[in-house]
């Protein structure tokens, strides 16, 4: 039976892992893979696992406690979720409407836009932080203004952290909001319209709840991304404990002179990490 | 094959060494003589040595090292110096981790200690430069910072390296002999964030090396300060035990430490050891 | 059901629906009055949901003009025209059950909450779905989600009601019931009807006129009756099942322009179609000796599909139709593609006009 759900089911289902499902089911449809197939994927599982393996075996389990309750652990893991909490929320209210903007609106030079709200994806984060600092340092072409007029100077502080952190994160936002748009009907917002919704009311009361999912997504991604973020952070807001220091900061600087702290902290980012994956896997595989 | 070849020739290599270690000791201020001891070094020596000599250097060490490999691949035709440049932990940790390389020169003994202590050098490190450090300002010095006191001076905002890094270690020593307490904005991954701070106008003061105020230029001005008498760092530098090189190994310690060497060091900004 | 206009203020649509796209072009007029549904039949591609996009403001239109009750509404934006649709598909919010889906737009229009609701349960409780009213729409069968979209599109209260394929979506047994739903339905409606459909049963059983629409142009208009009677053209034919030929009459005789004559009871002269039901087409194996039918053919069966309970044969030779017969029938004559045969039509079963 046809019904008018299944479009917006199919954008969902990506998201839910279906085709993921999908392509287990098809490999271990009992044919059994190809060598030329097994060997490189089998090497490429061992390649992504063992170094995480390699961090829990010389993980110093046994001064485990003592590192890991320190203050300054703490400090830094508090602030990490923060920080990237906040960074996913500004992501999620600038974001949102630009992915809205490249997937609903023709507009000359669109394709443009969508490159450059995307090149921090690929972009070194310390070019990132580099950038920032030209354009919001105290010194920048828009910082300066912010400094005369308001007194608001963003390096060194932990809205500085949020800043570069919303930088590096906010592109996997877009893109995936983006993506989600493009895959949702956008007849749903032509029907809102029938019914006398303005184009603002339609996405918010049609669109919004339709992408959720997506949004949620994105908003994982992107907080995942804000978590780990190293060389925006540190090249704009600096490295100061409590404040602008965040748990890869953390983990980098005590590389250079206790690499056992290092792999301790390590491991609470990866246990954070895998934490949040594993949350999440479970409400999508639930939804809908 | 080359390696054997190059064995039979290292009493002569030896000899060179001598000499050249004899005219650094000598110290001669007069660059018609250092020129005239480099063109003995070269002749006894430019056609014995050929290959490549792989030096892991700090980061520090990078304009004025840049400078001697040029005058060492001029001096002996046939070899080429590659340098890899950064931050000492890091390339005592690649070192250790089995990088080839040829020469190690450090930012710290702390560092260099990491190295020898994995086995991983020949001989006794030797101590080639000291670095001193030094308040690195705004240009024209706007906030009048005269000492490490007025760094403590509210509203100011100053960078220091990590205490991880050598260079926030010293910096820590400096502000101890003085009893200061500083609360920085920032402490940077290594001293050449920290000069970049000052440089983008960021922070208003850094406490950097001399020889990292003497490469910024005219971007930042330096303000020396007597507590950095505490806070010296010295600078080794040693052959692997693993070097391919070993004949251009050596001869390019002995520029290091020749007066010539010396020279360029000191023009960087860097102290005599 | 045809309600006179009022005197002064011209109600109803009046419309000229041009909207250029690459090649394509729509070229359509369209007058209807209050209380009248009309249906916009034609195939697939032909533009009819293109007119119908324009109607609601989701196209633009190239040029024409669009006026619903005396007011000109070409400019206006879709959320502010008095028009309600319903979609193919339906389109019911997913995320909203079946009343806050029919509150949607009494919201939209500044209800409060209480109210829009109110008057949704009101909707759903006139189309019989008050026990449905909190179901979200994946757990509605098709039939209750279309009346669900045909109560959020009457809940505006609009003058201008649009149905685009409104059973398509539906499978055999529940179109049938939901068809004569939503015929009483529009009959109940007071303003502006106007239906896209490519099945001309719909067309028929739920329009009081159809606008035939080919390629971007109405190439027919009619009552349900006199176009099913008097098709012009092959696709509206072949839609109401007809053989349809067209010839230059002359007496009982139409002669066709690719040779063969058909001859009718009706008597004519000029331009003329001719058309015969595929029933009314008998075949024989062999010439039929002394038969008194005198419109005889030798064709060659080009295929075979059933057709219900009936096979129909199409055939092609000297002149091309279509034939329904028997499943006996056709064993009995042992048909099969390339099979040669006779076949037959009573001059009483054809039927001409003029063009």
């Amino acid at each position: 039976m046809t019904r008018p759900t299944d479009r917006s089911g199919a954008a969902a289902d990506t998201l839910r892992g279906g085709p993921r499902r999908r392509r287990v089911r098809t490999g271990g449809g009992g044919r059994g893979a190809p060598l030329p197939l097994l060997v490189p994927a089998l090497i490429g599982v061992a390649f992504l696992v063992v170094p995480l393996i390699a961090l829990l075996v010389r993980a110093p389990w046994r001064s485990l406690p003592t590192l890991l309750t320190s203050a300054e652990v703490w400090q830094a893991l508090q602030l990490s979720l923060v920080c990237a909490t906040a960074a996913t929320a500004v992501s999620l209210v600038i974001g949102v409407p630009l992915a809205w903007l490249l997937a609903r609106v023709e507009f000359p030079g669109r394709g443009l836009v969508r490159a450059l709200v995307t090149l921090p994806l690929v972009l070194p984060p310390v070019v990132g932080g580099v950038a920032l600092l030209m354009a919001l340092g105290r010194n920048g072409i828009v910082g300066r203004s912010l400094d005369s007029w308001f007194g608001i100077t963003l390096p060194f502080t932990t809205a500085g952290v949020v800043v570069a952190e919303a930088f590096v994160a906010m592109p996997f936002l877009v893109i995936s909001v983006e993506g989600t748009l493009r895959a949702a009907d956008p007849r749903f917002e032509e029907a809102a319209a029938t019914l006398g919704a303005s184009r603002f009311t339609a996405f918010r009361r049609v669109t919004l709840p339709l992408i959720a999912p997506g949004i949620a997504a994105g908003a994982v991604l992107a907080w995942a991304r804000a978590l780990g973020e190293f060389g925006a952070t540190i090249t704009f807001a600096g490295n100061f404990p409590g404040r602008t220091q965040t748990m890869p900061l953390a983990v980098y600087l005590a590389l250079q002179s206790d690499p056992e702290a290092a792999i301790a902290l390590s491991l609470v980012l990866l246990a954070v990490s895998v934490a949040v994956l594993a949350g999440l896997r479970d409400r999508w595989m639930t939804a809908g | 094959m080359t390696r054997t070849a190059r064995r039979t020739r290292r009493p002569m290599q030896v000899a060179a060494l001598g000499a050249t270690v004899l005219l650094a000791l000598s110290a001669c201020s007069s660059s018609d003589d250092s020129s005239s001891a480099k063109s003995d070094s070269s002749a006894s020596a430019s056609d014995k040595l050929s290959g490549t000599v792989t030096v892991f250097a700090a980061a520090s060490l990078k304009e004025s090292f840049t400078t001697l490999g040029e005058q060492f691949e001029k001096e002996h035709p046939g070899t080429k110096v590659t340098f890899s440049f950064g931050g000492s932990d890091s390339l005592a940790a690649s070192i250790t981790g089995g990088a080839p390389a040829d020469v190690f020169a450090s930012a710290s003994p702390k560092t260099m200690k990491i190295v020898t202590d994995a086995g991983d050098a020949t001989g006794t490190p030797a101590t080639f430069v000291r670095n001193q450090l030094e308040i690195a300002t705004l240009p024209g010095n706007p906030d009048k910072i005269a000492s490490l006191k007025d760094l403590t001076k509210s509203g100011l905002k100053v960078v220091l390296c990590d205490k991880e890094v050598p260079c926030g270690a010293a910096a820590q020593k400096a502000l101890d002999a003085g009893k200061l307490k500083l609360t920085p904005v920032s402490y940077e991954q290594d001293v050449k964030s920290a000069l970049t701070k000052v440089e983008l106008k960021e922070a208003d003061a850094a406490v950097v090396y001399k020889t990292d105020v003497h490469a910024a230029g005219d971007k930042v001005e330096g303000v020396d300060f007597p507590e950095s008498a505490n806070a010296i760092n010295e600078y080794p530098i040693v052959q692997l035990k693993d070097a391919q090189n070993t004949e251009a190994a050596k001869a390019f310690i002995a520029l290091v430490q020749s007066a010539a060497g010396q020279q360029v060091l000191t023009e960087a900004g860097f102290l005599k050891p | 059901m045809h309600k006179a206009p009022a005197d002064t203020v011209p109600e109803g649509l009046d419309a000229r629906l041009v909207v250029e796209r690459g090649a394509f072009r729509l070229d359509v007029a369209l007058s209807v009055a209050p209380g009248e549904v009309v249906a916009l039949l034609g195939p697939n591609g032909a533009g009819k949901t293109t007119a119908l996009r324009a109607l609601a403001g989701l196209s633009q239109l190239t040029e024409g003009h669009l006026r619903l009750d005396g007011t000109a509404l070409e400019r206006t934006p879709p959320e502010s025209r008095p028009v309600g649709v319903v979609f193919q598909d339906y389109l019911l919010f997913p995320h909203l059950t079946a009343l806050d889906n029919v509150a949607f737009g009494p919201r939209c229009q500044g209800a409060s909450k209480a109210e829009a609701r109110a008057q949704a349960a009101e909707w759903l409780d006139r189309l019989g779905l008050t026990d449905h009213a909190g179901a979200k729409p994946r757990k509605l069968s098709g039939g209750q989600a279309q009346r669900v979209a045909l109560a959020r599109a009457l809940a505006t209260s609009p003058r201008l009601l649009l149905l685009d394929e409104p059973l398509a979506a539906l499978d055999a047994r529940t179109r049938l019931e939901v068809r004569a739903q939503l015929r009483r339905h529009l009959a109940e409606f007071e303003a502006v009807a106007v239906l896209v459909t490519h099945d001309p049963l719909d067309a028929m059983v739920l329009a009081d006129r159809l606008v035939v629409v080919e390629d971007g142009r109405v190439v027919q208009e009619g009552t349900p009756s006199d176009i099913a009677r008097h098709p012009r053209t092959d696709y509206i034919a072949q839609l109401v099942g007809l053989n349809l030929y067209r010839g230059e009459a002359n007496g009982h005789t139409v002669r066709l322009d690719t040779g063969p004559a058909i001859t009718t009871t009706e008597t004519l002269s000029g331009p003329a179609f001719v058309a015969f039901p595929p029933s009314a087409v008998t075949l024989y194996r062999d010439r039929p000796t002394g038969a008194s039918a005198r419109n005889l053919w030798r064709c060659e069966v080009a295929g075979l599909e059933t057709h219900g309970d009936q096979i129909r044969a199409d055939l092609t030779g000297e002149l091309p139709l279509a034939a329904d017969l028997t499943t006996v029938a056709a064993a009995e004559l042992g048909l099969h593609p390339g099979a040669e045969i006779w076949a037959a039509v009573k001059a009483a079963q054809t039927h001409a006009y003029p063009v």
